[in-house]
C-alpha cells in the first residue's frame, strides 16, 4: 500500500515539473513556428538592417532596429538610474549600516519591486513627465526619459538586494585582514569587498537589465508608440514589448503577416533575455565554486 | 640582543640553521636583555572587557618587552583572543563591546579618543587563524597595505613586496608566479603570504591569532621557524592552543583562564615550574 502511495506521489511531483517544462517548450515552439513563417515572407537581412518599422501602414517596412533602439534606450536609462543608486544602497547596507537597520530596510526596499508596474507607468506619465517638462521644455508627453527613470526606480531592488547578498557573503576574514592593515571602511569596501563580490554584483546587474528589457507596462504607457530609430530620450519611441501590446490589443487579423510580426518581435526579445539569463547563470555557477 | 638568526637590513636571510639547531639555541639562552629606555613595548593596566553583560576579560595587567615572543595560552573561551585583539582594536567592530583600563604601546594610550585607527594598525600588524589572502594576485596581496597608504611609486612597491616575501620565506616559491591568484597557493603558503602582507606595512608589533591551527605539521614547523626569526625585528604576540608550540618558540607565556590572567612569566618557568596550581594542571593536560 505504502509503495503505491509513494509511487503516486513521486509521479505526480514529476508530472508537475514536466508540465512546466512542457509549457515553456510549447511557448518557444509557437514563437519559433510563427516567426519562421514570418521570415518566409520577410528576409532576415531586411529585418535586421531596415531602419523603419511600419507593418501597420500601407507602405510596409519590417526593420526591427527602431523597436530595438527603443528597448535599449529605455533600458540604458533605467540602468543608469538603478546601478549607482542600487550599488550605493547595497554597499551602505552591507558595510556601514547597523545590523538591525539592515534587517528593516531590506524588505522595505524589496517592496519597490512589488508595486504593480502599471502604477509605475501611470506615475511616469502623469507625474514624472510633467515635472521634467519644467526643466526640459521640449520634452514630449511620451518619451523614453521618464519611462526609463521610473523603470530604473523599479529595478533598484534587483540591483541592491542581490548585490547586497553578494557583498554580505564575502567572508568576514577578508574585511578583518584589510582593517588589520590599516585600511579605512571605504578602502575595505571598494578595494576588497566589492572586487570579491564582483561576480555576484554583475549577476544582479544582468538580471536587472533582463528585467528592464522585458518590462512592458511602463514603456507602453509612458514612452509612446512611435517606432523611431533614435538615441534622443526626449521624443516618443516604441519598445519591442510596447509594440507587442499594441498589436495584440488592436484589430489586426489573426494569421496575417502583420499579426506574425509580434512573433518575430517576441522571439527577438526572447533571445535577448535568454542570453542574459544564461550569462548570469554561468557567472553565478563559477562564483559559487570560488567560495566553497 | 645578539641572535645568530637576525635578518639583515636588506631583508635577505643570513641563517642556515635547521629547526633543531634553533631549538637548542633557544633553550640554552632564554634570557633577553633590552635597553631600559625601551623596556616595555606594550603595557596594559587593569583591563576589563565586556560584551553586553558578559565580562570577557577581568583586570588584566601585563607588560610586554620589545623584540620578544609572547604566547597566550589557555582553554577555549578564556579570553586570550579577545585580549590579543585589543592591541589593534579589532574588537571595535563587535556590537556591545566595551573596554575599561589602559593599553599603551610605546607609551601612547591606544584607547584615547583621538587615536588614528589606521595609523595604529600600520604599527600593529595581525595574522589570523585561517589564512585569509584577498582574491587577488600574490603581488597585489602584499602590495595592498602599501597602496592603501597612497604609495604610488611602482619601484618602491615592487622592492617592498620582494623584501616582505623574502622575510616571510616565500619568495623562492612564488617569484616566478607573482601575478597568479593567491588562492592557488597551498594553505601553508597562503599563511606565509598573509605574514608577508603584514610585514610589507612594516609594523613593529605582530599579533598572531592561532596562525598554525589550520595547517599541517610541516607547514606549521615552517611558520614556527619563520616566527622565531622575525623576533629579531618585531615584537610578536601569539595566541596558541598548542602548548608545544608555545614552549618551542616563545620567550614569555601568559596563561589565561575564565578571562583572568592566571600567570605570566618566562616560558621556561611556566613550563617547568609554574607558580599556580591551575597553570600546572593546564599545561600537564589535566584540563582544557
Amino acid at each position: 500500500m505504502r509503495k503505491i502511495r509513494e509511487f503516486v506521489i513521486e509521479k505526480s511531483l514529476l508530472s508537475s515539473a514536466l508540465v512546466t517544462i512542457a509549457v515553456t517548450v510549447g511557448i518557444i515552439l509557437v514563437l519559433a513556428i510563427e516567426a519562421f513563417s514570418f521570415f518566409k515572407e520577410v528576409s532576415i537581412f531586411d529585418f535586421f538592417t531596415d531602419t523603419e518599422w511600419t507593418p501597420l501602414f500601407t507602405k510596409k517596412h519590417y526593420g526591427i532596429l527602431p523597436l530595438l533602439s527603443g528597448t535599449l534606450l529605455t533600458t540604458f536609462i533605467a540602468i543608469s538610474v538603478a546601478l549607482p543608486i542600487g550599488l550605493s544602497i547595497s554597499i551602505y547596507l552591507s558595510e556601514y549600516a547597523p545590523r538591525s537597520f539592515r534587517k528593516t530596510i531590506k524588505p522595505l526596499l524589496e517592496l519597490l519591486a512589488a508595486v504593480p508596474s502599471v502604477v509605475y507607468g501611470f506615475f511616469a506619465l502623469v507625474v514624472v513627465t510633467p515635472y521634467l517638462q519644467q526643466f526640459i521644455p521640449n520634452l514630449s508627453g511620451f518619451n523614453s526619459l521618464s519611462a526609463g527613470i521610473v523603470m530604473g526606480i523599479m529595478i533598484i531592488p534587483f540591483v541592491s538586494s542581490l548585490s547586497e547578498d553578494a557583498l554580505f557573503a564575502v567572508p568576514k576574514a577578508l574585511r578583518e585582514a584589510s582593517y588589520g592593515m590599516g585600511a579605512t571602511r571605504l578602502q575595505t569596501a571598494f578595494k576588497v569587498v566589492v572586487p570579491a563580490a564582483s561576480s555576484g554584483i554583475i549577476v544582479s546587474i544582468i538580471l536587472a537589465i533582463s528585467r528592464a528589457i522585458g518590462e512592458t507596462m511602463i514603456v507602453a504607457i509612458a514612452a509612446g508608440q512611435q517606432p523611431r530609430l533614435t538615441l534622443d530620450p526626449t521624443v516618443p519611441v516604441e519598445t519591442i514589448t510596447a509594440y507587442i501590446v499594441q498589436v495584440s490589443l488592436g484589430d489586426v487579423q489573426h494569421g496575417s503577416l502583420e499579426y506574425r510580426t509580434i512573433f518575430a518581435a517576441g522571439i527577438t526579445l526572447f533571445v535577448f533575455t535568454f542570453l542574459l539569463n544564461t550569462l548570469s547563470f554561468r557567472i553565478r555557477k563559477k562564483y559559487r565554486q570560488k567560495y566553497e | 640582543m645578539e641572535s645568530p638568526f637576525t635578518l639583515g637590513t636588506n631583508g635577505k636571510k643570513n641563517y642556515n640553521n635547521t629547526m633543531s639547531e634553533i631549538m637548542t639555541e633557544k633553550t640554552e639562552d632564554p634570557k633577553i636583555e633590552v635597553p631600559i629606555a625601551e623596556k616595555y613595548k606594550l603595557q596594559t593596566k587593569d583591563v576589563n572587557v565586556f560584551y553586553g553583560d558578559f565580562q570577557a576579560i577581568k583586570d588584566v595587567s601585563m607588560n610586554i618587552k620589545p623584540k620578544s615572543i609572547t604566547a597566550f595560552i589557555g582553554p577555549s573561551g578564556c579570553g586570550k583572543s579577545t585580549f590579543l585583539r585589543l592591541f589593534n582594536r579589532m574588537n571595535d567592530y563587535i556590537e556591545d563591546f566595551k573596554m575599561e583600563g589602559k593599553i599603551k604601546i610605546d607609551d601612547n594610550n591606544i584607547y584615547k579618543k583621538k587615536i588614528q585607527l589606521e595609523q595604529l594598525r600600520k604599527e600593529v600588524g595581525m595574522v589570523f587563524q585561517k589564512p585569509n589572502p584577498f582574491p587577488k594576485s600574490i603581488f597585489e596581496n602584499v602590495a595592498y597595505g602599501l597602496k592603501i597608504q597612497g604609495i604610488k611609486d611602482k619601484k618602491l612597491i615592487a622592492e617592498r613586496v620582494e623584501k616582505a616575501l623574502v622575510q616571510a620565506d616565500l619568495w623562492n616559491e612564488v617569484k616566478d608566479n607573482l601575478n597568479k591568484s593567491a588562492l592557488t597557493l597551498s594553505g601553508g603558503q597562503q599563511q606565509r603570504l598573509c605574514i608577508a602582507r603584514t610585514l610589507a606595512v612594516e609594523p613593529s608589533i605582530i599579533l598572531m591569532d592561532e596562525p598554525t591551527s589550520a595547517l599541517d605539521p610541516i607547514s606549521t614547523a615552517k611558520i614556527e621557524e619563520l616566527i622565531y626569526h622575525l623576533k629579531a625585528d618585531y615584537t610578536i604576540i601569539i595566541v596558541t592552543h598548542n602548548m608545544q608550540q608555545a614552549s618551542r618558540i616563545s620567550d614569555y607565556t601568559a596563561f589565561f583562564y575564565m578571562g583572568e590572567l592566571i600567570e605570566f612569566d618566562k616560558t621556561k618557568k611556566i613550563f617547568t615550574n609554574p607558580e599556580k596550581k591551575r597553570t600546572e594542571n593546564y599545561i600537564t593536560g589535566r584540563f582544557g
